[in-house]
């Protein structure tokens, strides 16, 4: 009886711990707007910052009589992120009415794509961080459902006893970026995101500033005991305005969630509106409020056919996608992981690289790699300039690694030559030739200094001798202090090492 | 005795105005004055503007003095339907929604009338947001017939056939969606063309069904018909529905293209519900395009019975949709009483919208609901294709179908109260629409009462210039449109 009880106990308690270990199945609904010259369907310009309602006409205000005609640009864009993004592209588009009343909404109708989505399935390839900084992380394929056309809405802004709207945003071209349940934490969300954005500056169909109302994120987020097949009630998260907050958001309505089953509740249905300032969330609305948006094909607009020719004219026009080049440039160019986790997010700067590399050699690849990291970076953060507007060019980096591999100039000249060339665009072998930084030193005056250093350091050569190679160093800097910087450490090496062994 | 000026036809007139012989300030005086004399019985314009007339008119005169008239239509006052934008004139749409609203835009039919120099005269009146067979639902007023001021002129384009038949303008324009302009042109002893969809653009039409809408003109006569639809036909960039075909000398057409004809008489169009003089006034024009050599055939539109349920599931599904932008937001009737939002929507859109369009709303809401969309939006989308085909069918054994346009002549004012046998009015015209077809309403005779009666020519998609030759043939040897209303 005892035993029974004892086993039955332990069968309870194993099966709460069983339970208690639940996981996260996550689906994120990503808009991003499309930048294009004008809006999705009307000539008018598109943009952020202007005055309040300067960017309207009589179809972004729906007055009586006004049509929407197609944007083709924000077509092209839409087609290029699908194929960006490995999805399969319809072969006819057509346009569907969402109708709700809001004011936000000129037409009190939203035009969408409701069956037919111009981009089906497809994939986000993401990284998760790695065991450290220089260590490459897993990557995964995240599969997506679709991605879909659509326009923007104005913006509101709220008073004690009124509500004013500006339509500038109305008639933006979005894109609605739909993934499957398939991401599995806040991390792999922070991921999708970073990749989605990547890809969407590579290709140059939005900047995605997330602050500008670019890339707007909402979050499907369940949770489910590990091994269920079935997923657990859903809650849609909005209102994540970064990509911290979605994973700060997403980690919290995990935790939220786990906290409600843990204490026996239920997951309600719902919309939750998350506050990145408090890391709080509060309920918006729930599922009885759903609306019956009456879809319906919109009659304005005719279906698009798109032909192979088209979509083979817009691959063409698409760039490498970044993780392909980043797996390029380690293989190509032996690259380190962390330089090409520098390089690659940033198209231009990959660009400037492979510009650099292209004069300079391959075999320069990685000086060029760590020039770019570690000293072109920080020069253009010091002087608050964009890589588009610096004055030094890949010819300048080249001829400036050229000179170092040459023997012409020590690195740390080479430092003084940069930063020279850096602020005046002037090229390096101008200013080591104007400010005589070229290593003249001659070999007596060189073993002359060697002799110097090996004799003012006792300690160091008996070192040395006895077997400890680091000494060596000890009696370097001393010489390097005599040619002021100029001599080829490489020499100076040379030089002690035959000094010593005589 | 001679005919008055301004029921003369717009040909006559435009080579009155090329030789010297009127300029278009005497001509546009003399609209306003006719305009005068009847308004007050007729009531078919919710508004005008004498001097604005006039100083175009003058404008006109100067071009052609100078040796630089912009074509036949150059000087000719011409009234468009109060749903079609024109630049800092009002546009309400027969409701009280858009009561105060002046549009800051030109229709793209309006930009290629005035760059044809014509004097643009007055707002004609029409059922609210073109939805009406009897222009009773106009906000405003109520037009009378000009032939019995008892009577209706038709609808929705009721002030558009009226104000021509009175003689209030010498060509005007009006929109059809289900036979808004060829029942009032029945109604009215006026030709009234409905283009083929697509070949006239949309923009600045304030919509009622997006995909039934089409814009075209009243006129006196065939001849006239050809001279202004050439002047307004032809793709537009801004309407993505309007298609890119060339567009043909119509006037020209009328001479070369001489027949005979292949005519079709759909059995379903003249059953039950025919008036008995229509019948045989159509039954006499039939017997002269068989005198005048054309080969008569019965054909057979076997879904016709399905034509009016279809069309009014479409057109007030679009309509829900469309007319959802009158909300009291921006440019409409607002609710004073109005104390948040939701009030903005309820009230606002309850005191601006009349019963019918309410109830078109509400029926269009209806259908597309969840639920009921696939019984209801999605069928009727697969009947319009049968439809359609039944038209295209029937064209490869005639170039052309011949029918009543209305079942009956004008009914009396307030006679039709229930919406459904309003709705049969349309019978014989909704199938043109839901198929895309061109149709033309033609004089074609009076009932003992002196009450007009018009006959349909459909043609084939982009077949202008084919059905308006058939037309012609009929017109020209007829002078129905000669007996002018007493007023």
């Amino acid at each position: 009886m005892f035993q029974y009880a004892g086993y039955s106990l332990l069968a309870t308690h194993y099966s709460l711990l069983k339970i208690m270990n639940y996981e996260a199945v996550i689906g994120l609904e990503v808009h991003v707007q499309v930048k294009t010259a004008s809006k999705i369907f009307t000539r008018v310009g598109q943009g952020y910052g202007h005055e309040e309602n300067t960017l309207t006409d009589p179809v972004v205000l729906a007055l009586p009589g006004a049509l929407p005609v197609m944007n083709k640009a924000a077509l092209d864009a839409i087609i290029k992120s699908g194929l960006m993004l490995h999805c399969e592209i319809a072969d006819v588009c057509k346009w569907d009415r969402k109708n709700y009343f809001y004011p936000d909404s000129p037409k009190n109708y939203q035009i969408t794509q409701f069956d037919q989505p111009i981009c089906i399935g497809g994939e986000v390839e993401i990284e998760l961080p790695g065991e450290a900084r220089n260590v490459m992380g897993e990557h995964k394929k995240i599969p997506l459902t679709r991605i879909h056309q659509e326009e923007d809405v104005g913006k509101l802004t709220h008073f004690a006893h009124d509500s004013l709207v500006d339509y500038n945003r109305a008639g933006t071209p979005l894109m609605e970026i739909v993934s499957d349940p398939a991401i599995a934490s806040a991390e792999e969300a922070y991921a999708f995101l970073t990749t989605l954005r990547t890809t969407m500056v590579y290709a140059g169909i939005s900047d995605c500033d997330m602050e500008k109302g670019q890339m707007r994120c909402d979050a499907n987020i369940s949770i489910r005991p590990v091994g269920q097949e079935e997923l657990g009630v859903k809650v849609e998260l909005k209102n994540l305005n970064s990509i911290s907050y979605v994973r700060d958001g997403i980690s919290h309505e995990i935790k939220r969630q786990k906290a409600v089953l843990k204490a026996g509740g239920t997951i309600v249905q719902e919309t939750r509106d998350f506050d990145g300032i408090t890391g709080t969330s509060q309920s918006l609305r729930t599922k009885e409020d759903a609306h019956d948006y009456r879809y319906f094909p919109d009659p304005d607009l005719m279906p698009v056919r798109v032909d192979q020719a088209w979509k083979d004219r817009l691959a063409a026009e698409c760039p490498e996608r970044p993780f392909d080049k980043q797996r390029r440039f380690m293989a190509a160019y032996d690259l380190p992981y962390t330089i090409t986790s520098v390089l690659v997010p940033d198209r231009e700067l990959s660009d400037w690289f492979e510009a650099t590399v292209a004069i300079a050699g391959k075999p320069q690849a990685q000086a060029v790699g760590n020039w770019i990291a570690n000293d072109l970076l920080r020069d253009l953060g010091a002087a608050n300039v964009s890589l588009a507007d610096a004055k030094i060019t890949p010819a300048h980096l080249a001829e400036l690694v050229g000179l170092i591999e040459a023997g012409t100039i020590t690195k740390q000249i080479a430092r003084e030559v940069f930063t020279e060339s850096f602020g005046s665009g002037e090229t390096p072998s101008a200013v080591v030739e104007r400010k005589g930084l070229k290593d003249d030193t001659n070999s007596d005056e060189l073993e002359q200094w060697c002799r110097d250093a090996i004799a003012g350091n006792d300690k160091a050569r008996e070192q040395f001798l006895g077997g400890k190679d680091g000494a060596i160093n000890a009696m370097k800097g001393p010489v390097m202090k005599a040619s002021r910087g100029k001599a080829n450490p490489k020499l100076v090496d040379e030089t002690l090492r035959r000094l010593l062994a005589e | 005795m001679s005919t008055p000026l301004t029921f003369q036809t717009l040909s006559g007139i435009a080579d009155q105005l090329a030789s010297g012989a009127l300029t278009s300030v005497q001509l546009t005086q003399a609209v306003i004055d006719q305009t005068a004399a009847v308004e007050s019985r007729v009531n078919a314009l919710l508004s005008h503007d004498a001097a604005d007339a006039l100083a175009h008119a003058q404008a006109s005169d100067e071009r052609r003095a100078a040796g630089k008239p912009l074509g036949p239509l150059d000087g000719i006052p011409i009234a468009l339907k109060d749903v079609i934008a024109v630049r800092d004139q009002p546009l309400t749409a027969g409701s009280k929604m858009l009561e105060k609203f002046v549009s800051p835009y030109d229709a793209t039919v309006t930009i290629k009338l005035k760059e044809a120099g014509v004097v643009l005269w007055g707002r004609a009146n029409c059922d609210e947001f073109a939805m009406g067979s009897s222009t009773e639902n106009s906000a405003f007023k109520t037009t009378a017939n000009p032939y019995d001021l008892a009577r209706v002129p038709g609808g929705s384009s009721g002030g558009s056939a009226a104000a021509l038949a009175a003689g209030e303008a010498i060509a005007t324009l009006g929109s059809d969606t289900g036979g808004s302009i060829r029942q009032p042109a029945a109604f009215c002893n006026v030709v009234g063309l409905k283009p083929t969809y697509g070949l006239i653009s949309r923009y600045g039409l304030a919509a009622y069904a997006s995909s039934l809408d089409q814009i075209g003109p009243f006129t006196r006569t065939v001849e006239d018909a050809a001279i202004v639809l050439g002047a307004i036909a032809g793709h537009d960039h801004r309407d993505s529905t309007s298609f890119k075909t060339p567009i043909p000398d119509y006037r020209a057409a009328l001479q070369e293209k001489k027949g005979p004809w292949k005519l079709g008489i759909p059995k379903e169009y003249f059953g039950e519900g025919l008036d008995p003089e229509v019948g045989a006034a159509i039954e006499k024009a039939i017997e002269f395009y068989r005198q005048a050599g054309c080969e008569i055939k019965e054909v057979s539109l076997p879904h016709t019975e399905y034509c009016l349920s279809t069309y009014y599931i479409i057109a007030t599904a679009e309509a829900s949709s469309n007319l959802a932008r009158y909300d009291g937001v921006r440019y409409t009737h607002r609710s004073p009483d109005a104390k948040n939002i939701e009030d903005v929507y309820f009230k606002s859109r309850s005191e601006g919208f009349g019963d019918e369009v309410k109830r078109r709303i509400i029926l269009g809401t209806y259908v597309l609901s969840s639920g009921y969309y696939d019984a209801y939006y999605l069928r009727a989308q697969k009947v319009r294709t049968l439809i359609r085909q039944d038209f295209l069918k029937a064209y490869e054994e005639v170039d052309a179908i011949l029918t009543p346009t209305t079942p009956t002549p004008a009914f009396k004012i307030g006679e039709t109260t229930d919406p459904l046998s309003m709705y049969l009015q349309d019978i014989y015209t909704v199938g043109v629409n839901l198929a895309g077809l061109p149709g033309i309403s033609v004089p074609a005779g009076f009932t003992d009462e002196g009450l007009p009666i018009g006959m349909q020519l459909i043609g084939q998609p982009y077949q202008e210039s084919d059905l308006l030759a058939i037309a012609h043939t009929y017109d020209s040897a007829h002078d129905w449109s000669g007996r002018l209303p007493e007023l």
